[in-house]
């Protein structure tokens, strides 16, 4: 069964601790927010559960196993969007995501893609680079990245910011569905985000 | 035995340790130079073919047994600090190069020296110096590194994984260099093999070899000290030492 | 397997809808090619003392000028960090990163320098081992230059930087590169030079793509 369990994590920077030791888990369907003033280590933390800093102590737990003991099996798991999207401008979307789905370990097929597309209202400029897409655009490029993953965790840091209200929509409904799927979902941000049950808030910080 | 290095390898402890070993440290430098220097350039005979100016060996040849040694010293620890994880392994490496690589260019100074009564020339493109040369751009390369990144765990990260790089291509240097030299005849520094080199000049050597030791000894305790309370100026046992009570903000 | 391969058709689709950046390393590899004779004289036995030697600098310069290109651009959009949350091995997607840049930096220098090499009036024999060489020596700077690539991702004056700390390590493969082609001239035979060259690539394609992943992970920590 699907669950995250974050064991006394806690980061150093700069010789000090950035926050005291955390602990909390998150189980299948449901959702968690990070909540907490600038600088005090969100995204931090956000790393350290991904694997990608390293913690000063404590660890992490997918499924009962220690992440750090079973990488490979732990990534094919999750998903992490950080603050820059991972996109290429210079390659299309439809490029753009078959080389991110492959990469991720979970290939999906063109005629899928191109629905994910579809969805987003990108169907016509699936072939374009992103070059010559609007930020708003490329955003919602991400977003069908987001609804082709079948990675059960997604880590997602500040996905709401610089969305307009529709955006805002469409986001909402795809964490909504991987929610209802079972998924579940960390995530940051400076807004009140509705996914249609309740999120769990988590206080980083005095 | 592992148990009494980790202790030591706790920065509090080896702050205590170093403070303790240093003083004296300098004192055996300074005596062992003294010897070693008296016996080169006062007790040692004549060389029969380069005359006077063969002395300087007395320093070419033990700065460069140093400036390899401590390239290796920063390879240990470089290899502990990457695989232990420990914080005082960044440190030592941090507070070997410059030592390391005042020695190498020590080396190639009085290798000049040397070079210029015999081949008439400031530098000669010899296998060995050709080589120190090299070792010196590769503490050069180690101590930028280091100090162009600005997260600490970083740079000591980075600067320890460029240090066991390069510590694995010096036999690979050293040995493409020599074979460069060879082919196109080039000249040679060395010492005239005569039939049995003084036992003098051996022992000066020696000396010069330890004294130097000494002195590296002295100079990675004195500077590992001051990074040590640098880094953990934040802990409560650094805001307490008596010399620094106040002088920290 | 399939994910190596999508990386490296990644990066060379991504060279060649930015051509310029590829095609200036090259062209410098030409400019530098010809400052030589500029500076030297167009003395012909000269020239083709120093040729080969020339070439070989100057190939091992392109390459460093291509090597940030190899990391920084990933780094920038996000991209790198997704490669070290992929499933896949980090060391094989980073094999296959370098794979890329040395089809795009390295190779096109292998087939370049014969022709400049007729600039330095190098007999027949002496390009074709320029070639060779070349073809073993630049993927070997390719990986080791990947490490330093790796190492000063994002740090201030990271080229010349890089380029202090790689050139060094360059040193072997230069000696016997240029040296190949040297021997070959002189008849003494170049198969000593080819056969340490060949001992130098294979632990350097097996080896680097390691180092190059943990230096990686300690830059984006």
């Amino acid at each position: 069964m699907s669950q995250l369990q974050v064991i006394a994590l806690s980061c150093e920077r700069g010789g000090r601790p950035l926050f005291a030791p955390q602990s909390f888990t998150l189980d299948a369907g449901q959702a968690m927010h990070i909540e907490g003033d600038n600088g005090v280590g969100k995204t931090s933390l956000l790393r350290m559960v991904c694997g990608l800093a390293p913690s000063a102590s404590g660890e992490v737990r997918w499924g009962g196993e220690v992440t750090a003991d079973h990488r490979a099996a732990f990534l094919r798991d999750v998903l992490y969007l950080g603050h820059s999207l991972g996109l290429k401008d210079e390659l299309s979307a439809l490029e753009n995501l078959h080389t991110a789905s492959v990469l991720a370990g979970q290939p999906v097929s063109r005629a899928q893609t191109l629905e994910a597309l579809h969805t987003q209202g990108l169907a016509s400029r699936a072939h374009l680079p992103l070059r010559v897409l609007s930020q708003g655009q490329k955003r919602r490029v991400a977003l069908a990245r987001l609804q082709l993953s079948k990675a059960r965790l997604w880590v997602l840091d500040e996905p709401f910011v610089a969305l307009d209200t529709l955006a805002v929509h469409a986001l909402q409904q795809v964490l909504q569905n991987h929610l209802q799927q079972d998924g579940l979902l960390l995530f940051t941000s400076h807004q009140a985000v509705d996914l249609g049950r309740s999120v769990q808030p988590w206080r980083l910080g005095a | 035995m592992t148990m009494r290095w980790f202790y030591y390898a706790a920065p509090q402890t080896f702050y205590g340790l170093a403070g303790r070993m240093w003083p004296w440290l300098a004192a055996i430098a300074l005596l062992l130079t003294a010897a070693g220097l008296w016996l080169g350039f006062g007790l040692a005979p004549t060389d029969a073919q380069q005359g006077e100016g063969y002395r300087i060996i007395f320093v070419h040849v033990p700065a460069s047994w140093m400036s390899m040694v401590i390239y290796l010293a920063m390879a240990f620890w470089s290899v502990l600090g990457l695989t232990f994880n420990t914080r005082l392994s960044g440190m030592m490496t941090r507070a070997l190069a410059p030592t390391g690589a005042m020695f190498a260019f020590l080396s190639l100074w009085t290798g000049a020296l040397w070079g210029k009564p015999m081949w008439g020339a400031w530098w000669v493109w010899d296998a060995r110096l050709t080589s120190e040369l090299i070792l010196f751009f590769l503490y050069l390369g180690y101590i930028a590194l280091t100090s162009a990144i600005d997260d600490v765990r970083r740079a000591d990260r980075a600067g320890a994984l460029i240090a066991i790089v390069g510590a694995i291509n010096v036999p690979i240097i050293y040995f493409s260099v020599k074979w460069w030299n060879t082919l196109h005849q080039g000249a040679s520094v060395s010492l005239t093999r005569s039939a049995s080199m003084a036992q003098l000049m051996l022992w000066g050597m020696l000396l010069m070899a330890l004294a130097f030791w000494a002195y590296t000894l002295a100079m990675v305790c004195y500077r590992v000290r001051t990074l040590i309370i640098e880094r953990e100026r934040h802990t409560d046992w650094v805001q307490a030492l008596p010399d620094v009570t106040g002088a920290l903000a | 397997m399939n994910a190596v391969f999508t990386l490296v058709v990644r990066d060379l689709r991504l060279a060649f809808r930015r051509k310029a950046e590829v095609l200036s390393g090259l062209f410098f590899f030409v400019v530098v090619a010809a400052l030589f004779p500029l500076a030297i004289g167009p003395e012909a036995a000269t020239l083709r003392h120093i040729g080969p030697g020339v070439l070989w600098v100057g190939a091992l310069l392109a390459s460093m000028l291509s090597l940030p290109r190899l990391f920084d651009n990933d780094w920038r959009d996000g991209s790198l960090e997704q490669l070290l949350l992929s499933p896949h091995p980090l060391g094989l997607l980073v094999s296959g990163k370098i794979c890329a840049h040395w089809l795009l930096s390295g190779l096109p220098l292998v087939a370049l320098a014969p022709v400049l090499g007729l600039q330095f009036d190098l007999p027949s024999e002496a390009l074709g081992m320029m070639a060779l060489s070349l073809l073993l020596g630049t993927p070997v700077l390719s990986c080791i230059g990947a490490i330093g690539a790796a190492l000063t991702l994002g740090v201030r004056g990271g080229g010349v930087l890089m380029a202090l700390l790689v050139l060094p390590l360059f040193v072997p493969v230069l000696v016997f590169g240029a040296g190949a082609v040297q021997a070959l001239d002189s008849g003494l035979g170049a198969q000593a030079h080819v056969s340490i060259l060949l001992a130098m690539l294979l632990p350097a394609v097996f080896f680097s793509p390691w180092a190059c992943s943990a230096a990686l992970r300690i830059a984006l920590e």
